[in-house]
């Protein structure tokens, strides 16, 4: 399928949709914890290079097949996700923040420092696994589990904590449990998105996973419009575009990129899917009645 | 050798306590992370660079045109990308305007002037003191002495002056406040040019000190600096120095005594630590939730 696909693409568009189709994993992660859960964090690429390096540790050095590896790589970022969800029981809005911000930081210095993972030269050599095929039946799969999950009570119950935390505990919601899990979730796709990186570029380093990534990663969500999986999606697709967009502007493309996100937040407040209700376009479809002003 | 390790971390933590206390002013104000603020202290440094090798000032003149230069870059920065999100967005909106802002920044710098670090000139002949087992240079206490000033400077502001009763009016209520006649606009932007004209006092010291400045400087004191501030208490004034003294002077005690590849990941491993036991900082006040 990869082989068909590559005559008929351009390697350069192929290349941009397979980093689209990873991205949209690592934002659908970030879309629970931050955008469904409304939980700051700010260290997303941490987890991202938790499952990386696990995955790809696994793979390189142990032999593992790369099922098993990509397996590990999301279980051990789960595993962090379930520790990292545990302060978010007595920490809340910026100090979170701080706190991912932290944990992120101390991930990326641990593998600066380690080892098996080539300290901060990086990891080579890690077998070529993912491609366009694999990327988007995984990331196909996951919006959908993702829409079936926020549609469901747990989802719900997710939702029910970002519009107002003390309301949903009064109404019977285990929140402490749920941001728990909503961390593990988010991390576990993190780290599943980190493997699917690690085996597509097979080299990897510290640098890949600082903080500029997990703010990219924030970008997305937030641009698109929180806890909308059609806005998620759509940012994923413009912030990971823009910058390749850009590339006509050269060296100044950074800058471009840095004004984009303040126009769009200033002209998009809510991102850019935010405030727009299915139910809205629905009313205004089928609307039979005499038009009214609005009250 | 533990009292110069002290002595090299309060300079080190007076810088991040100078640049703490712009993220917690605006902070306790309009509750948004001024992402930007390092970048306006890099912009400091590199102020002071300018005038030092053009002009030959020297060290005390250079500090205060890069903090003027930098009081209009703060206000500047407030007008076109915080104003005109105020009021009909979330915090999160704000938050990536900031962040939008700070990529902006540092990118422009790093065009205007090239990614290599480049040397302060020699502007200030640093002599060494002996008092006792204590080594000092003169850099350290010209430091210590102008971070010490301006922060008392910023205290007697806060509690003396009436802008600085209106900047405490509007961060308890900004609605109330505003009714009280207070322009909370002007408050606003009056409060991003002092945090910014600190900032800009501790690029230009820090930049003596380390001897070089870089357009991306700004990242890491700017993440670093807010760690302080939360780990002081985020929003409180005396919070952030406290915050930005210890941060300081326990990385310089970890680099010296635990080592020194871990050095970024020690100011981190100690927020997180200390938020785990007091998760509203060390001078904080406990909200209590309310339905």
């Amino acid at each position: 399928m990869d082989a068909l696909l590559s005559q008929y693409i351009d390697a350069y568009y192929l290349h941009l949709m397979v980093l689209i189709g990873i991205n949209i994993i690592l934002v659908l992660g970030l879309n629970i914890i931050t955008g469904v859960t409304g939980q700051l964090s700010m260290g997303h690429a941490g987890f991202m290079s938790i499952g990386a390096y696990t995955a790809a540790i696994m793979s390189v050095h142990l032999a593992f097949p790369f099922w098993a590896s990509l397996l590990a790589g999301a279980t051990a970022a789960a595993a962090f996700g379930f520790l990292l969800g545990l302060p978010t029981l007595r920490l809340e809005g910026d100090y979170l923040a701080m706190v991912t911000i932290g944990f992120a930081e101390i991930v990326r210095v641990f593998f600066l420092n380690f080892e098996p993972g080539g300290k901060a030269v990086g990891l080579s050599g890690i077998p070529e696994h993912t491609g366009f095929t694999l990327v988007w039946t995984m990331a196909l799969l996951i919006i959908v589990l993702n829409a079936k999950l926020l549609n469901s009570r747990i989802g719900r119950s997710f939702y029910a904590i970002r519009e107002n935390e003390i309301a949903a505990e009064a109404a019977g919601i285990n929140t402490t449990r749920l941001k728990v899990l909503a961390f593990m979730i988010g991390a576990s796709l993190a780290g599943l998105g980190g493997g699917l990186y690690a085996h597509y570029m097979t080299y990897i380093a510290p640098q890949d996973f600082g903080f500029m990534k997990s703010i990219e990663l924030l970008n997305m969500v937030v641009l698109g419009g929180m806890g909308s999986i059609p806005g998620a999606i759509l940012g994923t697709i413009v912030l990971t575009l823009a910058p390749e967009m850009l590339r006509i502007v050269a060296e100044y493309r950074l800058l471009f990129y840095g004004a984009l996100l303040v126009l769009l937040m200033i002209f998009r407040p809510n991102g850019l899917l935010g405030d727009i209700r299915w139910y809205d376009f629905k009313k205004r479809w089928f609307n039979k009645g005499v038009k009214t002003w609005p009250s | 050798m533990f009292l110069e390790q002290l002595v090299n971390g309060l300079t080190l933590g007076s810088s991040y306590a100078l640049i703490a206390l712009g993220y917690t002013m605006v902070y306790g104000i309009i509750q948004l992370i001024n992402f930007a603020h390092g970048e306006i202290y890099m912009f400091g440094a590199f102020a002071g660079l300018f005038l030092v090798t053009l002009f030959d000032v020297n060290i005390f003149v250079a500090l205060l045109g890069a903090m003027a230069f930098c009081m209009v870059l703060g206000m500047l920065v407030e007008r076109v990308a915080y104003r005109p999100l105020r009021g009909k967005s979330s915090r999160l909106s704000a938050l990536i305007s900031a962040i939008g802002v700070s990529i902006f920044l540092s990118t422009l710098m790093a065009l205007l002037r090239g990614t290599n670090t480049t040397r302060y000139p020699e502007i200030l002949k640093i002599h060494t003191y002996h008092l006792g087992p204590l080594e000092l240079s003169s850099l350290q206490i010209i430091i210590l002495l102008v971070s010490a000033l301006l922060m008392i400077g910023l205290q007697l502001m806060i509690q003396r002056t009436r802008l600085g009763k209106a900047m405490r009016a509007c961060s308890q209520d900004l609605d109330a406040a505003s009714l009280m006649g207070i322009n909370p606009n002007r408050i606003i932007s009056y409060t991003f040019a002092i945090g910014s004209a600190l900032a800009a006092a501790g690029g230009v010291m820090v930049g003596i000190y380390y001897n070089a400045v870089w357009p991306y400087m700004g990242t890491m004191a700017g993440l670093k600096a807010f760690s302080a501030a939360v780990l002081g208490g985020i929003g409180s004034v005396p919070g952030a120095m406290i915050g930005g003294l210890t941060l300081g002077v326990l990385e310089i005690l970890g680099v010296a005594y635990l080592s020194s590849s871990y050095k970024d990941a020690i100011a981190f491993g100690i927020l997180i630590l200390v938020l785990i036991v007091r998760p509203q900082g060390i001078m904080g006040q406990k909200i209590t939730k309310k339905v």
